[in-house]
């Protein structure tokens, strides 16, 4: 296994011969990095003339896991994959094989699955900020931002009995309903979030350090962004004017897209990312507030009969229709009946357009389950936004483009 | 939907279409698909908006039922004005898979297609960069094909130990 | 060793237990963390659970300056000689904290990529389970390592000198098919003994 180089640094670059140029090695485990990537960057004093980014130091073999376990089983595998915000992964899982499958969930499912997603998307947002805060210097953002996530922790814990990785999303439904005392969670969390929010807008937003280190540093224009295919904050801070929440209207989002706007900048620098991860997590609240207010009454889980959900364990241990189902979707060679079909469905996650590819052979597992990972991409543009810079915006542009290692090497 | 008026006007014969659900798709002809897949994906991007190319992944069709060619790239392409979507599969066949790259159309395409080279060993025709992105340099086979097993070839724990004395 | 044979026995043991009484408060931790863990990890040292109140705050991201390596998150193939180099950069004495089930036993990821545990690769003294663990657990497993530094410390860490044997599961001959590792419920003989013990004499 090589550690040195193992990619040398093109010939066509200008004076890459030369010897004044040299070879930083980066990664792959380093603190400013958070996760584990490896970039291999050539040094002209400080300024950075090339960025190679050498990744794969988290492969584990997620897609090939897609094709072993079923689609009840995938979520705990999914949850990992962007852990940092796992039940937005879950929910976009599902929303694609109840695509497949062709099932409607109930109007509360909707809702508390659209409440989790917003959530979900705030710790992810936090984690974010608060981390390229520390990487540029400021601890406090960080504490900040952590002692929020805690709240967020104890809803999916009150929830579903897990704080980190819930997985809670079922085919067809919830693992359980949410309790009244979840509800008045998410009410507290709805009032006491933008305090929380307002101190770390005035610890950063007119910070000299931060700006300076931040505002035109790793500059995306909008036409690159369009065609890295970038989407997410990263693409809305080039003005990229693209939200699945706004476009194709999943889950809840239809009945509340009169309480929250989409969020876009225009600069497309590291300052306009922060900007818009702010600006979404505001607009969250307003979401998550809208919801928890309109939540709907009745079950969670599709009709028993529909053969799809997993049935409560009343219904199981009582009724002979109720121990049929468990084990018509427990038994390894039942399971689901799927169309021999293909379908491609995708959410907005906290790091842009999360999607899956399902391919079905009619059995109860995926043929193919083929994510469309959102850090992947971003982390594509990364060279394109170091050039030129200095060798300490290295974190700041990391930083703004929120890179989790499990999506991005699955 | 137009765009598929204006795919059929220029490319007839090449494709044929599918609707599951909301997907359009358009099946590219696996004899045909090195000529026509690269004008065909321009015409897209140039002339029917679809500007954005949300995702591009490999599928592996051994014993899929009804299948009649192997390895599938599927390019999903989006129009940023509209919001349509169009998904292009592309098929080829071993025992060298091959495609034309579409980098030059869409720069965001780079790693995608490093990242199916990987895991299937479709190689990309006028690709910049054809390595490996996820697994190590020195691996051999690629992993999401469906002849290659779960737990792999014992690849995992080929490496020293280290014991406390040599530490 | 030098230190030791210098002076007479009733002196080594009270330098012993004053050695690991001073080190057992102040473990500086080598974060090494690879995936979900981590962020358990930062949860750790981060203001609810304030892990600075057992003297292992200081995480330096340099591994000479560390005493325990704490592995959180899975290792894959492409991870396992990075982890080595790591940790035989680590000054004696070390320790090493095998965080959650992937690093412990490659948990859910039973795939081509994974490792299955990282002591097959490099020694580890406390295992913690959980996917991923909480806070608490980690503090715990904390808590038992200066335990055991408390223990089986030493001023000049002779300890480690005398462990030559490899302590970890032994590496499969070859890879257990899928059939091979299903155990029949029924038959606690075969369920607990998966493979064989490891043999001495190699």
């Amino acid at each position: 296994m090589p550690l040195e180089t193992t990619h040398p640094v093109a010939e066509d670059i200008a004076g890459a011969n030369q010897e004044f140029l040299y070879t930083l090695n980066f990664g792959p485990q380093h603190p400013a990095t958070h996760t584990t990537l490896r970039l291999i960057l050539t040094l002209d004093g400080e300024t950075v003339v090339k960025a190679v980014p050498d990744i794969g130091y988290l492969h584990s073999g997620f897609e090939k896991l897609g094709e072993d376990l079923d689609f009840n089983q995938y979520v705990t595998i999914v949850d990992r994959m962007n852990y940092i915000s796992p039940v937005a992964n879950e929910i976009a899982w599902h929303h694609v094989v109840e695509k497949l499958l062709n099932i409607e969930i109930t109007p509360r499912c909707k809702y508390i699955r659209t409440i989790l997603a917003e959530l979900a998307r705030i710790s992810d947002h936090l984690l974010c900020i608060g981390a390229a805060a520390l990487d540029l210097g400021g601890l406090t953002a960080f504490l900040y931002a952590f002692n929020a996530r805690e709240k967020v922790y104890n809803i999916m814990e009150s929830a579903s009995g897990q704080r980190f990785h819930p997985s809670y999303t079922r085919v067809g439904g919830l693992m359980a309903d949410i309790s009244d005392d979840v509800v008045n969670q998410v009410r507290d969390f709805v009032k006491t979030f933008p305090k929380v929010h307002g101190d770390i807008c005035r610890l950063l937003n007119r910070n000299r350090i931060f700006i300076d280190r931040t505002k035109g540093i790793g500059v995306l224009s909008k036409e690159d962004a369009i065609s890295y295919s970038c989407s997410g904050p990263v693409a809305r801070a080039s003005g990229v004017v693209r939200d699945l929440r706004k476009d194709e209207p999943y889950l809840a989002y239809k009945d509340l897209s009169a309480s929250f706007k989409v969020v876009c900048g225009k600069g497309g620098d590291c300052y306009n990312r922060y900007l818009v991860r702010m600006g979404e997590m505001q607009e969250s609240v307003k979401i998550i507030a809208a919801a928890v207010e309109n939540l709907p009454a009745g079950a969670v889980n599709v009709e028993l009969n529909d053969k799809l959900t997993i049935p409560d364990k009343t219904a199981t241990y009582r009724s002979i229709e109720g121990l049929i189902q468990h084990f018509e979707l427990f038994m390894w060679n039942r399971r689901w009946e799927t169309p021999v079909e293909e379908l491609y469905g995708a959410n907005e996650t906290a790091n842009g357009e999360l999607g899956f590819y399902v391919v079905a052979d009619g059995s109860g597992k995926a043929f193919r389950a083929r994510t469309r990972p959102p850090s992947f991409i971003h982390f594509a543009v990364f060279p394109i936004m170091m050039e030129g810079h200095q060798l300490s915006d290295v974190p700041a542009i990391l930083g703004s483009l929120n890179i989790i290692a499990a999506e991005l090497d699955r | 939907m137009p765009f598929l008026d204006t795919l059929k006007a220029k490319f007839a014969g090449a494709f044929t279409t599918s609707t599951f659900r909301d997907n359009t798709r358009v099946l590219m002809d696996a004899e045909k698909t090195p000529d026509v897949l690269l004008p065909l994906l321009k015409c897209l991007k140039e002339e029917c908006g679809f500007d954005f190319l949300a995702e591009l992944g490999g599928i592996d069709y051994l014993n899929y039922p009804h299948a009649t060619d192997r390895y599938c790239v599927v390019y999903g392409l989006t129009n940023t004005a509209t919001g349509e979507r169009v998904f292009v599969k592309a098929f080829t066949n071993d025992p060298d898979p091959e495609l034309p790259s579409v980098v030059e159309l869409w720069k965001g395409a780079d790693w995608m297609e490093r990242e199916v080279y990987d895991m299937y060993g479709v190689r990309f025709l006028g690709h910049p960069d054809m390595r490996r992105i996820l697994m190590p340099t020195e691996f051999t086979g690629h992993p999401l094909r469906k002849d290659y097993p779960l737990r792999g070839y014992g690849e995992r724990h080929n490496f020293p130990t280290v014991t406390r004395a040599e530490s | 060793m030098a230190l030791t044979n210098l002076l007479p026995d009733f002196l080594i043991a009270p330098l012993d237990h004053l050695a690991n009484l001073v080190r057992k408060h102040s473990l500086w931790p080598m974060p090494f963390a690879t995936a979900c863990c981590g962020i358990e990890l930062m949860a750790t040292a981060s203001s609810r659970y304030d892990i600075a109140r057992f003297g292992a705050e200081a995480m330096r991201f340099s591994p000479r300056q560390c005493d325990v390596m704490i592995v959180a998150g899975r290792v894959v193939m492409k991870m396992v000689p990075v982890m080595q180099r790591i940790w035989l950069q680590m000054p004696e004495p070390k320790w090493c904290i095998s965080m959650g089930a992937c690093a412990s036993s490659g948990g859910v990821f039973d795939t081509y990529a994974v490792v299955q545990g990282i002591d097959r690769f490099i020694p580890v003294d406390v295992y913690v389970p959980g996917c991923p663990p909480r806070p608490e657990q980690l503090i715990r497993s904390i808590l038992d390592l200066q335990e055991k530094v408390q223990k089986t410390g030493t001023i000049d860490a002779r300890e480690f000198a005398s462990r030559t044997a490899y302590e970890g599961p032994t590496a499969l001959a070859r890879e257990l098919a899928p059939e091979e590792m299903i155990v029949s419920p029924g038959d606690f003989n075969t369920a607990t003994r998966l493979r064989s013990l490891p043999t001495s004499s190699e």
